[in-house]
């Protein structure tokens, strides 16, 4: 029953055996304890879940581990580098772009990529690019205020 | 540090959630860990004929499997109610017994009626597909006003026409009398419809029971551990309260959905003793769906009586409230003293009289969801005076500026005493609406608004007016209007040996910002740096005390409470500091973290005066060594923040589209510790609002059936949804708590609703557009458009 992965996750390469049926999001929450990355449905809609896999924003809860079987995936967790906040991490801290934190992982990791394609987005490409995710404290003002500033700071 | 009140402090707590090191209930696992599976009815209404746990019992990894009738054999009656309404002839309120697992009958799409323990949570979850139940289904209703007709289908035998309790609150043959002789009555019906609070972390308990120390411990995503912990003590399970602990750690938003004592954590407690095992329940979205307690579901005839000259004479109200299959916690006093109360609005009105009958139905529990019966009642009040002054020819604005009640603060002039039972703290209407009005260039906004109609673009531009009791709230008050808890808060100030400084505080934070906001006050009062202090929340065993998070009370109630043990720390330390310095306590003054003997250069510091209280070498005779101290406060009043908003929104009569193009806003929540915060807590509630306005909405089907019971079908806001909110502020200090602070959590959510259908409306009067019900999907607007041209 169980399948042979092996998974890059934030740099440090995992093999496990899994169940077919396991979510990506559960594997890295049960099985590699990076619990940073949450479930907020069961219906790909909310996006607390996102991660970045091989370069792409992609919503965890319908991914199945196995189909990240040789891929490298980034998690919130794998954001910061040698202890230096990640300036989208501190672009949310400066802009307030949180209130409970729940969906917080979520939006950095969909922001980052949206950061990738766009170095310079207007407040529309953000709105539009954060459709797949839910945030229910904010009201979104300061989380694209929060994108802004990282996409100030990274230029 | 004086000057650290009122600075945008940035928030302490970002870091660990920026960098995946939140730790909220389902990130906690406990060694030998179980999981449950929770079985829903998927019928509102029917008869338990039998439950066959067999097969789910043989499944591979079953741990254990129980139903509602070993809980009721174990002596468990169910989940008690926390306000009790009595009907307006005195009877008794009707309280029907709310089983932790249905035992004979379900009444609602989601009761549970079985539960399911496994060594993983997807073998719980097979395994409980392999319950095998009998129902026999009965005619369900879900119509608030249907559910009271003769002929419904009756929840219980003991509850004729569904009808828990009715309440009425004023005069009502002077609103009578004032409607009877207005020379014109503005009259409406609304629907409030049936909200879904939907934080976005799913609710999660973990029961744990250590038998070596007959020790119960609860994780639950709660909003008030400690009221849980006596709830579940003393109501449900019959638990020795000082042996059982409650646990909220990091919890992922709650708008009122987690206030509430709910079924799943008395389930898991129970089920870790049975099989002395820790046993888990993690709810899925579509089971957050089913089983959090929805909001609103009201159905209003409201009508406001005016005189010739534009002045409001009388106020009449009948509200029909929906309360779901059960009384959830908090149920009775959301739509009764939450709503009724709040129908002066910030008017004058002489003569106000609301009638509200509350009925069970075949529907997910109605409990308090942000704003808790005051979004009901401002939508009510404000759709009513933008409705009156289109029919009178006035401008909405002029309107109310001319039925506000007039400033008071509340020292020099005394509180404004409303006619249904509320005395107003502070206020000054005219300054927050005349703000407003400046803010979004009124005059002009009309001009554009003229402008597009010839040319096809419809502009609407929608007003609300709104006030809220928050500080909820002095014990004595809602003591005798029901509650059967009190309302005050506690918070505990330990100064630890090096000066640095714990606070115990019972308030709950979920987003709020406690954790600054709290910080600012303490390194205020002390004169020490925010790093030096830590603000602990969210467990039984540590915080002394706490009645949690809810009302926009945490910084009114629980900031006083931690401003009072505050005092008496620096009193104290006070004490220590004149023998340190061997002068009088009188000849001392501190400030920035020193005594200083006047007129001298001769000080002590806090953290010298810290190390003295716990090694008492030098110290004064007969003090108690220690600096530590925990205080409660209990309120003498409510706080009343107030303000005006504007929305701003475009039609496209084509499509029925709204898009909301811009919202002002002017709050008055007294004086204000951190703005950032503030303005979050606004731009929060100004979205939910919204939500409610133009895109939310729960609905069932004849059958009782939740037909929007995932996000493919009910529509949350998102970030293009909404705009940047343009906010302002006004300060009218509270008068009657030290720090002057009235509260922000719901008033934003009160304000926008009504505001933007408001807007919806005026944009569709060149189409004759009276009414429309929310939300306002393209849908309805187009529809709308068609049946009145």
């Amino acid at each position: 029953m169980a399948v042979p992965i092996k998974i890059t996750v934030n740099g440090q390469t995992h093999e496990s055996e899994v169940d077919p049926r396991l979510f990506l999001v559960q594997y890295l929450r049960d099985n590699l304890d990076l619990t940073g990355t949450h479930v907020g449905c069961d219906t790909s809609n909310c996006g607390a879940c996102t991660v970045n896999l091989n370069g792409k924003a992609v919503k965890s809860c319908t991914v199945l581990a196995i189909q990240a079987d040789g891929a490298a995936v980034t998690t919130i967790e794998g954001l910061a580098q040698d202890g230096e906040l990640h300036p989208l991490q501190e672009g949310f801290n400066q802009e307030h772009g949180l209130q409970c934190g729940f969906c917080t992982p979520g939006m950095i990791m969909a922001a980052q990529q949206l950061l990738e394609r766009n170095s310079n987005p207007s407040e529309n490409e953000i709105r539009h690019a954060l459709e797949g995710n839910y945030c229910r404290c904010t009201g979104y003002q300061n989380i694209v205020k929060s994108i802004q500033y990282a996409a100030a700071k990274l230029g | 540090m004086g000057d650290i009140i009122g600075q945008s402090v940035k928030r302490v707590e970002d870091k660990r959630f920026t960098t995946g090191k939140g730790r909220f209930t389902d990130d906690i696992v406990l060694p030998r860990m179980t999981f449950a599976c929770i079985l829903l009815s998927p019928h509102a209404h029917a008869l338990i004929k039998n439950i066959d746990l067999s097969a789910a019992k043989a499944a591979p990894g079953v741990v254990a499997a129980f139903v509602g009738k070993d809980l009721q054999n174990a002596g468990i009656v169910g989940l008690p109610v926390g306000w009790q309404v009595d009907f307006k002839n005195g009877d008794q309120m009707k309280e029907p017994a709310h089983p932790v697992l249905a035992v004979d009958k379900v009444r609602y799409v989601g009761d549970g009626v079985a539960v399911v323990i496994a060594e993983t949570k997807e073998q719980a979850r097979d395994a409980a597909d392999l319950v095998d139940i009998d129902y026999e289904v009965l005619d369900a209703v879900v119509d608030v006003v249907k559910a009271t007709q003769d002929g419904a289908p009756q929840l219980f035998d003991d509850v004729p026409n569904n009808k828990p309790f009715d309440w009425g609150l004023g005069d009502a043959e002077a609103a009578d009398a004032a409607i009877a002789n207005a020379s014109h009555v503005t009259t409406l019906n609304i629907i409030n419809q049936r909200l879904i609070p939907n934080a976005i972390e799913p609710r999660v308990t973990i029961g744990d029971y250590d038998e070596a120390r007959d020790k119960y411990t609860l994780y639950t995503s709660s909003q008030n551990p400690h009221v849980i912990r006596l709830l579940l003590s003393a109501f449900v399970l019959n638990l020795p309260e000082h042996k059982v602990r409650v646990v909220s750690p990091d919890v992922g938003g709650g708008f009122g959905s987690k206030i509430f004592h709910y079924a799943e954590e008395a389930l898991v407690v129970w089920c870790a003793k049975q099989i002395n095992r820790p046993v888990k329940w993690t709810a899925e979205r579509s089971d957050s769906f089913l089983t959090d307690a929805h909001g609103r579901d009201h159905a209003t005839k409201a009508e406001l009586a005016i005189d010739g000259e534009g002045n409001i004479t009388g106020l009449r109200v009948t509200t029909h409230a929906n309360m779901g299959a059960y009384l959830s916690t908090f149920a009775p006093c959301v739509p009764t003293y939450l709503y009724g109360t709040l129908l002066q609005g910030l008017y004058t009105t002489p003569a106000v009289y609301v009638d509200v009958t509350a009925a069970f139905s075949n529907t997910t529990p109605v409990d308090a969801y942000r704003g808790a019966g005051r979004p009901e009642a401002t939508y009510v009040l404000e759709r009513l005076m933008d409705t009156a002054a289109r029919e009178l020819g006035m401008d909405p604005a002029e309107f109310r500026l001319k039925n506000f009640i007039p400033p008071f603060d509340g020292v020099e002039q005394p509180g404004y005493e409303t006619q249904v039972a509320l005395v107003y703290d502070s206020g000054n209407y005219h300054a927050v609406l005349n703000k407003v009005l400046q803010m979004a260039d009124y005059e002009n906004l009309r001009k554009e608004q003229e402008e597009g109609r010839k040319n096809g673009r419809y502009i609407g531009i929608g007003f609300s007016t709104y006030i809220e009791a928050c500080g909820i709230a002095p014990s004595a008050v809602v003591g005798s209007l029901g509650a059967r808890a009190g309302l005050f808060e506690s918070a505990g100030v330990r100064v630890q040996p090096t000066g640095k400084v714990s606070v115990f505080v019972g308030s709950h934070a979920h987003g709020q910002g406690h954790e600054t906001t709290f910080s600012q006050v303490v390194a205020d009062r002390l004169g020490i740096p925010i790093a030096d202090i830590d603000i602990v929340h969210g467990d039984t065993d540590i915080v002394p005390f706490g009645m949690g998070t809810y009302g926009s009370r945490s910084l009114a109630v629980g900031g006083t409470a931690i401003v009072k043990s505050l005092d008496k720390v620096v009193e104290k330390a006070t004490q220590i500091a004149a023998h340190l310095l061997e002068a009088a306590e009188e000849d001392l003054e501190f400030s920035d973290g020193q005594w200083t003997v006047k007129g001298t250069d001769q000080s002590v510091a806090f953290a010298d005066v810290a190390l003295t209280a716990y090694v008492p070498h030098n110290y004064p005779e007969g003090l108690e060594p220690g600096l530590d101290f925990t205080s409660f406060y209990d309120p003498v009043n409510f706080t009343f923040p107030f303000g005006a908003h504007i929305a701003v929104v475009s039609v496209d009569p084509d499509t029925g589209q709204v898009k909301l193009e811009r919202y002002f806003g002017v709050d008055d929540v007294g004086n204000v510790v951190n703005p950032m915060i503030v303005d979050g807590q606004l731009h929060g509630g100004i979205t939910q609002g919204v939500g409610q306005a133009l895109l939310e909405g729960a609905i069932y089907d004849d059958n009782g059936q939740l037909t929007t019971g995932s996000y493919m079908d009910y529509a949350l806001p998102r970030a293009d949804d909404v705009p940047f909110f343009e906010l302002g502020r006004e300060v009218t200090p509270c008068p009657h708590n030290p720090l002057g602070v009235k509260g922000a959590g719901e008033a934003g959510t009160i304000g926008a609703t009504p505001a933007v259908i408001n807007a919806v409306i005026d944009a569709l009067q060149p189409f004759g557009v009276k009414d429309i019900d929310m939300p306002a999907t393209p849908q309805r607007v187009w529809q709308a458009i068609q049946a009145a041209s």
